[in-house]
């Protein structure tokens, strides 16, 4: 019974509270933050589109390396005036999920970028189109595998035959 | 007895904790929902990854700089970004109280999204059309992938603001819709992010010599 009675007034003075209404509008932004975020994501959309269509760069590797730049900046621009993330927004704990996401992601796309460069260079010689005229050399260059016929086994079998 | 002592004090001086039990319930839902928008930028990283590992393995195939049209995708681009501004206009107008208005930006903004992905449907078709379907190569197969994910996203995402617009006009702006919108907003926000990679990783740098 103390209990009902407890928990009521609290709920209907907690609807009631202006000031609940009044934080919401603080965090989801406004007219003013909007419209900056979206000048700001045209112009860091403009310039990549800018500097690939209009051959601004003569390596591409520049190029490469500018337009990750410009996106991880708009990334930024999108999650701090599109998403309205801060610091604050649920005591932190957003921000703590989102910087745990951001390290899974980077040990997951450099991992994998690490691991398959190695395995192609290493094992694939012939697939590899940058390689292709090197193929006899390589495969002989290559040490032989276990579980593998010997060179000299699969030569002694051809003879046999 | 202790009904009559705790009742008055409780209407009269709502303390910090009853506040935050009341409150919390909301942030619950937001942050629960940042939680699974995070675990889908984890699908993507592994798609993008994917993309990485094999967006050079043509196979004899076409390339990205013979496939990508670069004006559609700037065309789309800005598609999303203008459905991303009017989404928050559409919010913001929520928080006027102000149901038509609102209405009508997440209407604007369901009409900008079935055209992205309408051009993105005539790029795929195109592609397939020509022979460069997703088996062609390692290259259109992470591409198709990356892409289609994104895109398939997109499609739910205009079939739950729909699904909005139909509670919003049934039940009115009330609390419980209010939350839904917020969701759908960062759900909205999220995937233009995601384009953002998507058009520089997969479009720009593939064209890339």
């Amino acid at each position: 019974m103390s209990g009902g009675h407890q928990q009521h007034p609290a709920r209907v003075v907690a609807h009631g509270h202006d000031d609940h209404h009044g934080h919401t509008h603080a965090d989801h932004g406004s007219l003013k933050s909007y419209t900056t975020g979206f000048v700001l994501a045209v112009i860091l959309t403009a310039i990549p589109f800018w500097l690939v269509m209009g051959k601004v760069f003569d390596k591409s590797s520049t190029t490469g390396l500018v337009l990750l730049g410009f996106a991880a900046v708009q990334i930024v621009v999108h999650m701090v005036y599109f998403l309205h993330m801060n610091t604050k927004s649920e005591g932190g704990w957003s921000m703590l999920a989102l910087i745990f996401t951001i390290m899974l992601v980077f040990i997951m796309l450099s991992g994998s970028l690490w691991v398959m460069y190695h395995l192609n260079h290493n094992m694939m010689p012939g697939m590899m189109p940058d390689t292709t005229e090197v193929v006899p050399e390589s495969m002989q260059a290559m040490p032989e595998m276990p579980g593998m016929p010997k060179t000299h086994d699969m030569q002694h079998m051809q003879h046999m035959q | 007895m202790s009904d009559i002592t705790m009742n008055p004090a409780g209407a009269a001086n709502p303390s910090a904790r009853f506040y935050t039990r009341e409150h919390h319930p909301e942030n619950g839902t937001l942050l629960g929902f940042w939680l699974y928008l995070m675990s889908d930028c984890l699908i993507f990283a592994c798609l993008f990854a994917t993309y990485a590992v094999l967006g050079r393995n043509y196979a004899g195939g076409p390339t990205g700089a013979e496939l990508f049209d670069l004006p559609l995708v700037a065309v789309n681009t800005s598609l999303l970004l203008l459905s991303s501004i009017t989404y928050g206009f559409a919010m913001l107008e929520m928080q006027r109280k102000r149901q038509g208005a609102t209405l009508a930006w997440l209407a604007v903004t369901g009409i900008l999204g079935a055209c992205f992905i309408g051009f993105e449907l005539y790029e795929f078709a195109h592609l397939i059309h020509e022979g460069y379907g997703p088996q062609r190569s390692g290259f259109l197969t992470s591409f198709f992938a990356l892409v289609s994910t994104h895109g398939l996203h997109v499609s739910f995402g205009i079939v739950w603001l729909v699904t909005l617009m139909f509670q919003v006009k049934r039940h009115g702006l009330t609390a419980e819709n209010g939350r839904r919108l917020m969701c759908l907003s960062m759900f909205w926000h999220f995937l233009d992010v995601v384009w953002i990679g998507v058009f520089t990783f997969v479009y720009l740098m593939g064209v890339l010599p």
